[in-house]
């Protein structure tokens, strides 16, 4: 295996690019990460002397869904993320060896990078009987995690199977599916939520971490602030057909036809905490409700077990305050700040529970 | 002497597969396939509401995502006679037809080239002769001496550094790679195209499901709404999007996809007489002009191949509670009726029950049960599904479009039509399937418009959409043919809950496990005869089994005739 590793700037060098062109590389990936322009130089700096580090992505009860939004990402480009930034050693997906010499390639990177290299886990675990409900090489699952754990500087969770367990881990979870911060301790661990993650998202928080070498913030369920700070409901370009008690009734009706608000067909934006309304998908092509169908909720906790889904959610506060545009245009001041209200009570309703289970402990789903 | 070879996990396919094989002489004698996980899907979604179940089901796979979904919400419009808008037909249509196209190339390029294509002999190459190669099977037009170069010192620059990634391990130099140095380097140059390239096609999801992975569906039509005077709708500037990436995906697939399928297969013809297998083989059919219902209006027709005998097309029916059973004598399951019955999947049951060898293991007990996947068989036969199916029973049916795309492929290659039938015929039959379903999306998406044009833009019905409307019971079976081959699921609706939920999937039929009565199934029986070159790095054996793109995941170890580990030779 490698024994020297070249530095993204070694790279862009050999390439043929000048000093100057690698400047505005660094310039505009300080740009697309939002950062000050006086963090130009500190991009740089990183992008020099970083090697592309190792990468184990490993594989457990999924359906690839996450492997498959990975390579549509866009900015970056996978293969530049696969041949220039990162040295991804396993994947089951995309790997030349199978067998041995898949296993051959984990260890080597295991032994060789021993606490440096980054492990990205996709898929939940089976925990019921002794793990035989997802074997790899014929070791349980579960004992392939831990062994690559244990070097592991950081581990991303893919998804909601590897963040909550996701649709394995649905009433009754017949195979214990758990997700990994609940069975790796003492490392951090970054939920990268959804059912699929947005593929931007994915590659942004490797992007983030290769170029700081820190952690991104990370909100109380271990989610990256950068990408599940806001709601759905919060980011919608159709927000303000719910404020002003606009809805679709049932689908493609009139209403549909108008773009108006999903609330009532089951919408679950107003309890989901991700970037789809502003990041949105495939290259900002669109994203569920720009489409037409209510949000499912793919990136909590439990969203299997929140449904229906297209049954409205009971009692939500804020629901159809007004109700025409004059009503709107006269009681602007009031009507707004009761909306601004009874978002802030919803808000604080999550806000509360998750302060009050203390510890950085996701909702799971126990059952 | 015979080896236990052990292949665990298999990669560059979606899910967890195993293969044990037995060599003897050179040649595979003996084969067991086992997935090697499980979720309980068909448990979890009991006693829910069957309008979610698509999206459950959609989750069983995030390769060829959309299939389930399809094939969900066709279930429960079965069961509850729910006949869906030609709009919102067309509409499925065109989001299955990127799902095909996407979904084949990605295999192509990315899951299986590497079996074919020896990316580190690409180094070797004359960018040169590399140029003149490309433009002598395409009009491409990435193909200047200059592009190829840059692209070789890419690969320079990544092997020199040491850290060899996804490619560090292959069978690089195995002497089953034949291709020469130059097709190497054009194949290496479109893996790194095509893995740009499939990213925008499925923006058509995206414009029409929201997302892609897993884009949204809807019982009783699509999600989208019509509306040519609404920024919030499917407008002009969206159905033009659409357009775009349809005519730049045909582009894409004729003169990138197909000019280097038939210039490798040139190369490996005598993959032409290895890898048949089976000699059953089953389509549902796919892709209807004048509704599901019309099964004579299919672009792929449905029917079944006994025997290789093309001048049969037999008649499937899978409401007939005799024709499709589900065995487990070799899978991890327990049934009422006991370990040797068969249950029509409206009768199905679920039960997980491990018997096999406590992890770490290093052998399955094949004389018992040895994987998850159940037994699924026609009228007791083992039938093989997917590409190489589709285009026996379309040929077979007489439909000219498949005539025309296997005499063509058959000329080109000047090949026996005996070749259909083997590991090369299924990876060729992929693409001419691709090349039909670029051109019926083509016709799909004017169908669509002129429809619009006619005034009819409807996307959806409410005919038994609220459930104070259903029946106290109902039971349908929705059908699809999925990139990987026929997919059914089977429904039972009790007081408005989903009672009982049975899916039956391409690599059930295609990777299961023996029968009760010993017979194989495609994947095993598909690798009896095989060669292998070298124990040591089965090359051939994933070249067989990634030819029906697996949907699980795999891992290979060799062991020797006692069982015991033999090391692997290094390749990097």
């Amino acid at each position: 295996m490698a024994k020297k590793r070249k530095t993204y700037y070694e790279i862009a060098i050999e390439k043929g690019y000048s000093r100057r062109d690698f400047m505005k590389l660094s310039a505009m990936m300080a740009a697309f990460l939002g950062l000050e322009s006086s963090s130009i130089g500190q991009v740089a700096k990183a992008l020099e002397t970083k090697t592309r580090p190792p990468v184990l992505w490993l594989h457990g009860q999924e359906c690839t869904c996450c492997s498959e939004s990975f390579i549509r990402s866009s900015h970056p480009l996978v293969a530049d993320i696969l041949l220039d930034q990162i040295s991804l050693d396993y994947t089951e997906t995309l790997m030349a060896p199978s067998g041995h010499q898949a296993e051959k390639s984990l260890h080597d990177t295991m032994n060789a990078y021993h606490g440096e290299y980054i492990l990205l886990v996709e898929g939940s675990v089976p925990t019921k009987e002794s793990g035989v409900y997802c074997c790899i090489g014929g070791k349980a699952f579960e004992d392939v995690l831990h062994e690559a754990a244990e070097g592991a500087k950081a581990i991303i969770a893919w998804g909601n199977c590897a963040s909550a367990g996701c649709v394995q881990a649905a009433n009754p979870n017949p195979t214990g599916a758990t997700p990994i911060h609940k069975l790796v301790k003492g490392k951090p661990v970054i939920n990268v939520q959804g059912c699929p993650p947005i593929a931007e998202v994915m590659a942004g928080v490797i992007v983030h971490i290769l170029v700081f070498g820190n952690m991104p913030e990370l909100d109380r369920l271990g989610r990256p602030k950068a990408f599940y700070s806001r709601r759905v409901h919060d980011t919608c370009y159709r927000r303000p057909n719910f404020d002003a008690g606009l809805f679709v009734q049932s689908f493609d009706d009139e209403n549909a036809k108008r773009g108006y608000c999903l609330y009532k067909v089951g919408c679950k934006g107003p309890v989901t905490y991700n970037a789809c309304g502003v990041t949105e998908w495939n290259n900002g092509t669109s994203f569920p409700i720009k489409s037409g169908h209510p949000c499912i909720g793919c990136s909590e906790a439990n969203f299997w077990d929140n449904g229906p889904f297209y049954e409205h959610l009971p009692n939500f506060p804020g629901f159809g305050i007004e109700s025409n545009a004059d009503k709107v245009g006269l009681g602007l001041g009031i009507a707004t700040g009761v909306g601004l209200a009874a978002h802030a009570v919803s808000t604080n309703i999550r806000k509360r529970k998750l302060i009050q289970e203390g510890e950085c402990e996701p909702e799971e789903n126990e059952s | 002497m015979e080896k236990r070879i052990v292949v665990d996990p298999i990669t560059r396919i979606e899910g967890h597969l195993r293969v044990e094989i037995e060599v003897k002489d050179g040649k595979i004698s003996d084969a067991y396939s086992s997935g090697t996980m499980v979720r309980g899907i068909e448990i979890i979604l009991k006693g829910r509401d069957p309008r979610d179940a698509w999206a459950f089901t959609e989750r069983v796979c995030g390769v060829c995502t959309t299939v389930h979904a399809l094939a969900s919400v066709r279930t429960v419009e079965d069961a509850l006679g729910i006949v869906i808008p030609p709009n919102a037909e067309l509409i499925r249509n065109l989001m299955y037809c990127t799902q095909m196209m996407q979904d084949h190339v990605v295999h192509f390029y990315h899951l299986h080239a590497l079996d074919w294509v020896d990316v580190v002999s690409a180094l070797n190459a004359d960018p040169k002769a590399t140029s003149a190669l490309a433009q002598s099977i395409s009009k491409w037009p990435k193909s200047s001496v200059g592009y190829f170069s840059d692209i070789q010192k890419r690969i320079k620059k990544f092997v020199d550094s040491g850290q060899l990634g996804i490619f560090a391990n292959g069978y690089w130099g195995h002497p089953a790679y034949k291709l020469p140095a130059e097709a190497n380097l054009m194949a290496v140059a479109h893996y790194l195209e095509a893995l740009e390239w499939q990213k925008e096609i499925v923006k058509i999801h995206a414009i029409f499901g929201g997302k892609n992975p897993h884009p949204n569906y809807l019982v009783g039509g699509v999600p989208a709404s019509i509306n040519l005077n609404e920024v919030n709708a499917l407008n002009a500037e969206k159905f033009a999007y659409v357009k775009k990436l349809l005519d730049d995906a045909k582009v894409f697939i004729d003169q990138v996809y197909i000019p280097d399928l038939m210039a490798i297969a040139g190369f490996y013809k005598d993959w032409g007489a290895i890898g048949g297998g089976l000699e059953n083989y089953l389509v549902y059919g796919d892709l209807p002009t004048n509704g599901y219902n019309d099964v004579s209006s299919y672009k792929f027709p449905r029917g079944i191949i006994l025997g290789r005998d093309l001048g049969t097309v037999h008649e499937v029916n899978t409401k007939d509670p005799e024709q499709i059973k589900e065995y487990i004598a070799h899978s991890y399951y327990d049934y009422k009726s006991g370990n040797e019955s068969g249950l029509h999947p409206w009768d199905g049951e679920t039960k997980l029950n491990y018997t096999g060898p406590k992890p770490p293991y290093e052998q399955l007990n094949v004389e018992d049960k040895y994987s998850w996947l159940k037994t699924p068989r026609w009228q007791g036969n083992a039938m093989e599904v997917g590409p190489l199916s589709r285009m026996l029973v379309g040929y077979a049916s007489g439909h000219e479009e498949f005539k025309e795309v296997v005499h063509w492929a058959l000329k080109t290659l000047d090949v026996p039509v005996e070749a259909l039938f083997s590991t090369l015929g299924r990876t060729a039959a992929r693409g001419l399937e691709t090349v039909l379903v670029s051109n019926w999306a083509q016709e799909f998406f004017n169908s669509l418009i002129s429809n619009i044009k006619n005034g009819d833009s409807r996307l959806h019905t409410d005919y038994m959409w609220e459930p104070k409307d259903w029946p106290a019971e109902a039971k349908g079976v929705g059908m699809s043919e999925a990139p990987r081959g026929a997919l059914a699921h089977w429904i039972v609706i009790k007081d408005k809950k989903i009672d009982n939920y049975q899916l039956v999937v391409p690599s059930t039929w295609n990777a299961s496990p023996r029968d009760d009565k010993g017979q194989m199934s495609a994947y095993e029986a598909s690798l009896i005869g095989t060669p292998v070159a070298d124990p040591e790095q089965p090359l051939e054996l994933i070249r067989t089994i990634h030819s029906f793109d697996p949907c699980l995941a795999c891992a290979v170890h060799v062991y020797d005739e006692k069982g015991s580990y033999v090391h692997q030779i290094q390749t990097f």
